[in-house]
């Protein structure tokens, strides 16, 4: 019983780490920008791929032993993902807002830039599945009966790593300062001597690399590409955010975690079919009660 | 008197020769499929337009209500009119299906308003992008429980529409899809423009200006919501029934955020909080989707291209806020459109 307990909060975690490092990105851009980036589940989908690719010519085409793919791949995949963030936000986001364009806008580029994505891959790749290649070797421990795997406390590890990181990018340095002022106040922070484009660039490639890389060791864990696999679990990850309040660091980190346990539960108790249901019935019930999130802050609405 | 009912005799004129060219075949079954789905598309556009132009609110799950709508017309159908291996032997005779099919229509769109709840209630509370997460989570919980109830077939779908179709053509001999396609889209646009110039419709724009002003001048605004959250989902409940009729199939998958997707991309091509812009865009998107259909997958790098670009050169799309009596003042003498 208690084997099947902390075997079930291990995958979990694990499954939760997915989530909160998708939900980082969300909440980063929501929190600078307020705007609701619904291509980022996309860019998870294309880190995959550009992981993919990467692993795929260091171990075929150089002859690199798995390790030393692994350890180029990590830094190539986050800097390419970040490019491919830093791109929509340069060609679709920001003539929106030079024009001071309605906020919804932006949400519905947003949305469409999603689907570009998916569909530019589904026709550039063709809707053939790709294996990814196994870049180390799977250990399984075996602890009292608790099995897991080395790639598992791997993904587990960096996510708290990512959440750490960004935490102390948000709370402690100039950039993280300049990023919760243009949240503050977008008008008065360039007047300040503020870069406000080089910032919210800055929060772009922060939060497509951790996508990237979230991108790389979903595909390390789950072997198989496909081009919608990014959607359910974009859309997912943004409810994670949303749950623990969007635009909180804490919350989204706290909201993957808890969209991650919740769904390992409805599986261990009920036909592995209910998981969506399940999942989105809890968001609207939190949403319902406590309509901020669990971070949030209410903001009064001013006449 | 002639002119005052110009526009009335025109949509009779159109309906009635659209309906004879089906009668007579003169149009080939894939151009009449098109122009169904057109009407479909038309009740979709115009309901969205309700929450997302009208009322200002941000809701991308349409298709679930549209789900909810065609599952319960076409369940209903089935059971009542048809034998089935579902349900087994017709309660009623098969030949009143002629007479109760309006009935079932409707009763998947009441259905469909009750889904609405699922939105409007929540919707007290919470505004703008949480609402919108509430809405693609109502659209998610809609298709996943009908996919988890296996006896109307789970996610392989449904189906048995057709041989009420057949059933109601061998009583009286007439093309009736397109007849009741063409009156519930009439029904509908007719019902919309009735609702927003009323009275109490004009609560819906102003909650769209701003809501916490609006329950300061007395508007009821949790009332408001309800009634119009219901309306536009009930309305989308009514062309998810003629949908599924028209295809004479339904599964969970075709009502996926894709759909959704589409209907925004019509609301927001016509121009939010107009309702003819919704009905030409519906028509336009309608004509685009088959010219583009050799593209194929293309077709959805095509359609979210143009959208991004209205979005950058014009974002209030093509109609803006304004009806076709705005930019041609001279229809204004054959018909109010406000």
């Amino acid at each position: 019983m208690l084997e099947s307990i902390i075997q079930n909060v291990i995958n979990a975690l694990q499954w939760g780490s997915f989530y909160a490092l998708i939900a980082l990105g969300y909440t980063l851009v929501y929190g600078v920008l307020t705007l609701i980036n619904f291509a980022h589940g996309d860019v998870f989908m294309v880190g995959a791929y550009i992981a993919f690719f990467v692993a795929t010519f260091f171990l075929t085409a150089l002859g690199l032993p798995g390790w030393v793919a692994l350890a180029l791949c990590i830094p190539l995949t986050m800097i390419l993902t970040s490019m491919v963030g830093v791109t929509l936000e340069r060609i679709a986001y920001r003539p929106l807002r030079n024009k001071g364009a309605h906020r919804l806008y932006v949400v519905i580029t947003a949305l469409m830039c999603g689907l570009i994505l998916e569909h530019a891959n589904l026709a550039i790749l063709g809707a053939s599945r790709k294996a990814f290649p196994p870049l180390i070797d799977v250990v399984v421990y075996d602890v009292g009966g608790v099995t897991f795997t080395n790639l598992k406390i791997a993904v587990i590890v960096t996510a708290f790593l990512v959440f750490f990181f960004l935490h102390w990018v948000v709370t402690k340095t100039r950039v993280g300062m300049a990023m919760r002022a243009i949240s503050y106040d977008k008008f008065a922070v360039p007047l300040m001597g503020i870069p406000l484009d080089q910032i919210i660039v800055v929060t772009f490639v922060l939060g497509s690399g951790f996508a990237g890389l979230a991108g790389l060791m979903f595909a390390m864990s789950y072997p198989v590409l496909e081009p919608y696999m990014g959607a359910l679990i974009g859309w997912k990850a943004f409810i994670a955010a949303v749950v623990g309040g969007i635009g909180d660091i804490r919350g989204a980190f706290l909201g993957g975690f808890l969209l991650g346990a919740v769904e390992i539960m409805v599986v261990a108790f009920f036909p592995s079919t209910f998981r969506d249901l399940i999942a989105f019935t809890v968001l609207l019930a939190i949403l319902t009660w406590k309509p901020t999130g669990l971070f949030g802050i209410a903001k009064t609405t001013k006449i | 008197m002639l002119r005052r009912f110009s526009v009335h005799l025109l949509l009779a004129l159109f309906g009635g020769v659209i309906i004879y060219c089906a009668y007579q075949e003169y149009l080939s079954l894939y151009v009449m499929s098109v122009l169904m789905f057109m009407g479909v598309n038309v009740i979709l556009s115009t309901s969205l337009n309700l929450v997302n132009g009208y009322m200002g609110e941000f809701s991308c799950g349409h298709a679930g209500f549209m789900c909810v709508g065609a599952y319960v017309s076409s369940l209903l159908g089935v059971w009542l009119f048809a034998k089935d291996k579902v349900f087994g032997e017709a309660v009623f005779d098969p030949e009143y299906a002629l007479y109760a099919f309006p009935l079932l229509i409707l009763a998947g769109g009441v259905a469909a308003a009750l889904a609405g709840l699922l939105v409007a209630i929540p919707s007290y509370k919470t505004r703008g992008d949480y609402l919108a997460i509430i809405t693609i989570a109502a659209n998610y919980i809609i298709i996943s429980t009908i996919e988890n109830i296996g006896v109307i077939g789970g996610s392989r779908g449904f189906m048995g529409m057709k041989s009420l179709l057949n059933e109601m053509e061998e009583v009286v001999e007439l093309p009736w899809m397109p007849i009741w396609v063409f009156v519930f889209t009439v029904f509908c646009v007719w019902l919309m423009r009735r609702y927003v110039s009323s009275t109490f419709g004009k609560g819906v724009t102003a909650i769209c200006q701003d809501e916490v002003a609006a329950e300061i001048m007395s508007v009821n605004t949790n009332k408001i919501k309800t009634i119009t959250f219901m309306l536009s989902s009930g309305m989308a409940g009514i062309g998810g029934g003629l949908f599924a009729y028209i295809l004479g199939y339904v599964n969970p998958g075709s009502f996926n955020i894709l759909k959704s997707t589409e209907v925004l991309v019509m609301v927001y091509l016509g121009g939010m909080g107009s309702l003819s812009g919704s009905v030409l865009s519906a028509i336009l998107f309608t004509i685009l989707l088959e010219l583009l259909r050799p593209l194929q997958i293309l077709k959805w790098i095509v359609i979210p291209l143009m959208l991004i670009i209205l979005m950058q050169f014009r974002p209030e799309g093509i109609m803006g806020n304004r009806e076709l009596g705005d930019l041609f003042p001279r229809l204004k003498k054959f018909y109010r459109f406000k």
